[in-house]
């Protein structure tokens, strides 16, 4: 378990929790870090681009890695200004491609997400898409240089869980690189359920950030992100779908 | 139950006098008013069509609690439940909707609050809109910024932390034209990092050029969806044609425009028809500019410089709530705003349910930020659009709402 890290664009982590940037606020980022345990937070490069006092880069720990999201943009040309934009403000290299033509749900749009990565990845950014899970954008965007996949688990800020529960194991099971559930995660329950499946980490915010204790329900997340981790890699036993097998069982006779 | 909104100034010549009475008594001197003037752009567009013929038929004394509490109980909220949301029968579950509220504003915008604020740069109008202190006819100070003076309040603004800024005009093409609220956003560009603009309405090609000047976001109010009672409220000027008026957002978002807001002024005509057409103009909207940012509205009846008796009639604080709250729970995605003509009370407790965005600091006159600001005697400013009711300044504000457990946001946006 020790040995057991995740890695993204040649940085090892050994939390799988990724603190979200929708709703923020200094507490939620503390919360995170200390209490969930996070290494990676992500921060919105248009909250960032403020004179207030209080900017939220500010507040991030040292040790912690920064993920700027180009969220606010609508079309690949807007996502790679904006992930330009993070790399001069001096957020580094890392960049999740957020573009959203669509103000009611906030769904993703694969087909310029798949364009902005391209572009960035070749820049020399370590490119971590949030996307619709879909099989064949998935290895697209493999492709394409990126680094990750971050697929919903349903809409952003629902708190609905795991609902595209299906497709989200399908990309688990084929692509070669870290699946990590963004969106949708409410509880941790369904977090945990997430890592049992094998995805690579949990990203969340508005589980966080609307909870009423919000250390308690940091930590809470950790140890559930934990427990799923540990049971995907001790093997997950048989699943009974319908009751208990006969105990006379049908090919019994076979044995005598 | 009617507001008496004619005043007659003093100072008006016999002739101004005279046109004045005719056009508020004779309906026949007064121009078709769903007729498009000289150089107003026309559209090829739906959206009018269908509010209207929802608005028309729209009943609301035929819900019951019965409708209500189905609407309450559905996961997403259809047209025929936000009507039922939206009429009397609804108002015994003001506290319900509030819950509902509550729980929607959080899942979308968490805690946060944004703060604005207005500036005025000149208060000129060619319209007679009988319930605005603008209005031609009335006596009042009139006043145009020039960009030195613009610039200067903007500074003054920007130093106080704010750092969204809506810019405001009367409306008059003749004193305040595109141009000249074009080089106002340029200006505002350098010392705020969001600039919105509530100007008359333009054609697409010049909201095209004020979003190329800096501009991101357009606000026009309708005043009243109910045509009949435009007709009579708006006797003269361009602002009298309804139509134009209401594509003004569609054209905004046709020019490029981010971000387009929509307000009726309640009290003027029946607010819960009002409120559901204006709900409609953002639902139908948004299905066919599914990128737009949308945000709405919801001021009220204030008294105005030289008549002190208007007010909004049947539209109390608690019906006030009550269209907040349907408008949360039907458009959970939208920003709502709450304006400074209510009362700091009412804002802090709105903001807990249903509003996203709220003014401070704000002035509805020309040229007195430095005097209200820092408390600096000036006598050359313009008069006021319609008395504020909250007069909180950014930090109070911005302390008020961290009191109240909430998150105080200046700006979350880039210009891309």
């Amino acid at each position: 378990m020790n040995d057991d890290k995740l890695i993204i664009g040649g940085k090892e982590f050994t939390s799988r929790f990724i603190l979200g940037s929708g709703k923020y606020s200094i507490k939620l980022i503390e919360a995170a870090v200390k209490d969930a345990g996070a290494q990676m937070v992500t921060v919105a490069v248009r909250r960032a681009n403020t004179t207030e006092k209080e900017n939220i880069i500010d507040y991030i720990p040292k040790d912690v890695t920064l993920i700027p999201n180009t969220s606010g943009a609508r079309s690949a040309e807007e996502a790679v200004r904006i992930a330009r934009l993070a790399r001069e403000l001096g957020c580094g290299n890392f960049v999740k491609i957020e573009i959203m033509k669509d103000t009611k749900y906030l769904l993703p749009d694969n087909y310029e997400t798949i364009k902005a990565t391209e572009i960035l990845a070749n820049e020399g950014f370590v490119v971590m898409p949030y996307m619709y899970p879909d099989l064949n954008v998935a290895r697209t965007l493999k492709d394409a240089g990126a680094a990750t996949i971050m697929p919903l688990g349903a809409p952003i800020g629902s708190n609905c869980g795991l609902a595209t529960k299906t497709f989200i194991q399908i990309l688990i099971d084929e692509i070669d690189l870290p699946v990590i559930v963004d969106a949708g995660i409410g509880k941790p329950s369904q977090a945990c359920e997430a890592m049992e499946m094998g995805a690579a980490a949990i990203m969340a915010n508005t589980a966080l950030a609307t909870a009423g204790d919000l250390t308690l329900m940091a930590s809470a997340f950790k140890d559930a992100i934990n427990a799923g981790r540990k049971a995907y890699l001790a093997g997950l036993g048989r699943v009974l779908t319908r009751g208990a097998s006969a105990s006379d069982p049908l090919t019994g006779f076979l044995r005598n | 139950m009617e507001n008496n909104y004619f005043i007659d100034s003093e100072f008006l010549s016999k002739e101004a006098l005279e046109r004045k009475h005719r056009l508020e008594n004779d309906p026949s001197s007064r121009t078709n008013h769903m007729e498009y003037m000289e150089g107003m752009e026309k559209i090829d567009s739906d959206i009018c069509s269908k509010v209207i013929s929802q608005m028309d038929s729209y009943d609301y004394s035929k819900y019951t609690c019965r409708d209500v509490m189905a609407a309450l109980e559905h996961e997403t909220c259809t047209i025929e439940d936000f009507k039922a949301l939206l009429s009397p029968a609804a108002e015994p579950f003001l506290e319900k909707m509030a819950e509902k509220a509550r729980l929607e504003t959080s899942k979308h915008f968490g805690n946060t609050v944004y703060i604005f604020t207005p500036l005025y740069i000149a208060n000129y109008c060619e319209n007679y809109c009988v319930y605005c202190g603008f209005n031609c006819y009335n006596h009042i100070r009139r006043m145009k910024l020039n960009m030195e003076q613009i610039e200067h309040e903007m500074k003054v603004i920007a130093e106080s932390g704010m750092e969204e800024i809506l810019i405001l005009t009367g409306e008059s093409r003749a004193q305040s034209d595109v141009k000249y609220i074009g080089e106002a956003c340029k200006l505002a560009r350098k010392y705020f990092r969001l600039v919105g603009l509530e100007v008359y309405p333009v054609n697409t090609d010049e909201y095209k050029y004020l979003h190329e000047c800096g501009a991101d976001y357009v606000t026009v109010f309708q005043e009243t969806y109910d045509r009949e009672k435009y007709e009579k409220l708006h006797l003269m000027g361009h602002k009298r044609v309804w139509p134009y008026r209401f594509d003004a957002q569609e054209r905004a978002l046709m020019g490029g425009m981010r971000g387009v807001a929509f307000s009726a002024l309640l009290g003027l005509s029946d607010f819960r028809k009002d409120a559901l057409a204006s709900a409609l103009h953002v639902y139908y909207l948004q299905r066919k500019y599914p990128h737009a940012e949308m945000s709405l509205s919801c001021p009220r009846l204030r008294p105005i410089i030289n008549n002190d008796k208007i007010d909004p009639l049947d539209v109390h604080e608690t019906q006030l709530c009550q269209v907040l709250c349907a408008y949360r729970i039907f458009l959970p995605f939208v920003g709502i705003t709450v304006s400074s003509r209510e009362s700091a009370k009412f804002r802090n407790g709105i903001v807990k349910i249903a509003a996203t965005k709220v003014s401070a600091g704000v002035s509805t006159g020309i040229g007195d930020h430095e005097s209200k600001y820092e408390g600096k005697e000036s006598d050359k400013v313009g008069d006021e659009q319609f008395e504020i009711e909250d007069s909180r300044s950014l930090k109070s504000m911005y302390n008020d709402i961290t009191d109240e457990g909430l998150q105080p946001v200046l700006n979350d946006y880039l210009y891309v």
